[in-house]
């Protein structure tokens, strides 16, 4: 406890290029420079696999794979290879990680909606792609951003290792704490990263509450038909 | 001769059972028992928790929510707070991964028991089986399914998840990954990561075999 009055109220931390401010809002980069672009590809691809039918294997195989591969070793591997001279390398195995658990929610999504509520939207006289935009996109809604919730959570604690390999953002308290026996960093650090963790979880909530359809999250009971 | 190598052979041979501490086999054996304790005294913890969740409803909820917490926080603060209790052990890496076990096997435990269709269970005490029995030879039989699909998700990714454990001492295999890092030497960061992932491999297919051995009537009903 005393470590953490220490280390907060220490003003040298909160100014400057390692101050609070600065290295939360690195984290906050890092967190979203490697949330949207796999979003960006797990999202349609999803859609298109769990739409079609085709391709599921890949889905089933790189969620597996991306469980087993250690984050660690794929940063370490990665900047010895390619080095640091830029951020980008980096964020390689960030993206990467984030990829599978978006693309198999996403999936598991559009694959799980009710074949009733299918069959009703093209006998509506929907096409196929308003079918998946105006019914199975919102259906499924509820399971795309659990996706993006568990790599949100995957990104979060990957940076927070990567700062081993000298990337910014919050780890770094912990990682030069460390090196340093600095206590108080590595357990401000640690609450800070804690906090943050949690913060995107709420906000992940709250898009929950906003975006997805009474009618789907049962918020609202529909009518009973007689 | 004046280009690294992605892999040294060599370099893997000379270390791989030096009979010292840090050679490769024994970092091995480390971290099958670091990411092997997590998974089982996970499910020890879980079944219990999840029991108690199933029989009253309204536990659920909120357990589900503090589990969610905890899933949500990283692995490297989380070693952090545990290191003024526990030190530079290996308690501290398997504490928390205890903790992550937890959290996803209490909605398999859950969800496997509640898919239960009513029927089954009503015949079962129709033919006698006191509630005991009925928990042990039925209920915990028909959902063993569900529990050992989020078994599998916690072997592989304690499995992983251990190698972080290296930035405090304490990773096992991944204590080849500070060791690679610190050296410039690529060698050690590839025999890792080759070796976690076929351990996560080995662990996962064992766990496949399992569940066909415990469900044969799931494959009486493939092949009929």
């Amino acid at each position: 406890m005393n470590w953490l009055i220490e280390f907060f109220s220490d003003p040298a931390n909160w100014s400057g290029s390692s101050g609070i401010p600065v290295r939360l809002l690195e984290h906050l980069e890092f967190t979203l420079a490697a949330l949207l672009p796999a979003a960006l590809i797990a999202i349609p691809l999803g859609l298109l696999i769990g739409h079609t039918g085709r391709g599921a294997l890949i889905v089933v195989v790189s969620a597996n794979l991306a469980r087993a591969l250690p984050t660690l070793g794929l940063l370490v591997l990665i900047v010895l290879l390619l080095g640091t001279a830029t951020v980008l390398p980096v964020l390689i195995p960030l993206v990467v990680l984030a990829i599978p658990p978006i693309l198999v929610n996403t999936y598991e999504g559009i694959r799980g909606v009710d074949h009733d509520l299918r069959d009703a939207a093209y006998g509506m006289g929907l096409r196929g792609p308003q079918v998946l935009v105006r019914v199975l996109v919102p259906v499924a809604l509820p399971l795309i951003l659990l996706g993006l919730r568990l790599a949100a959570i995957q990104v979060v604690a990957t940076a927070t290792v990567a700062s081993y390999v000298s990337l910014g953002g919050l780890g770094r308290y912990i990682i030069d704490g460390l090196a340093t026996k600095d206590y108080p960093s590595v357990v401000g650090g640690s609450v800070l990263v804690g906090g943050f963790a949690l913060a995107m979880q709420g906000l992940f909530a709250l898009a929950d509450r906003l975006l997805v359809s009474p009618g789907v999250s049962r918020r609202v009971r529909t009518a009973k038909i007689r | 001769m004046d280009e690294e190598p992605l892999v040294r052979w060599d370099w893997i041979a000379r270390n791989w059972s030096t009979g010292r501490v840090g050679s490769i086999s024994s970092l091995l054996v480390d971290h099958i028992v670091m990411s092997g304790l997590p998974i089982v005294l996970g499910l020890l913890a879980a079944l219990p928790i999840g029991l108690a969740c199933v029989r009253w409803r309204r536990l659920y909820q909120p357990t589900a929510g503090v589990m969610n917490v905890i899933y949500a926080l990283p692995s490297l603060p989380v070693f952090m707070f545990l290191l003024p209790l526990t030190g530079l052990t290996k308690a501290t890496v398997i504490i928390p991964l205890t903790f992550y076990a937890v959290a996803v096997l209490i909605p398999a435990v859950v969800d496997g028991m509640t898919a239960i269709p009513d029927h089954v269970r009503q015949s079962a005490v129709a033919m006698g089986f006191n509630p005991l029995r009925r928990l042990l030879q039925v209920d915990l039989v028909l959902a063993m399914p569900v529990v050992l699909a989020g078994l599998r998700v916690v072997a592989v990714s304690s499995i992983s998840l251990v190698s972080v454990g290296a930035l405090i001492g304490q990773g096992g295999l991944g204590n080849l990954f500070t060791d690679a890092f610190k050296r410039d030497f690529p060698t050690p960061a590839v025999v890792g990561i080759a070796l976690i992932v076929a351990l996560a491999l080995v662990a996962d297919g064992a766990l496949v075999f399992l569940q066909r051995m415990l469900t044969p009537w799931a494959r009486v009903r493939r092949s009929a």
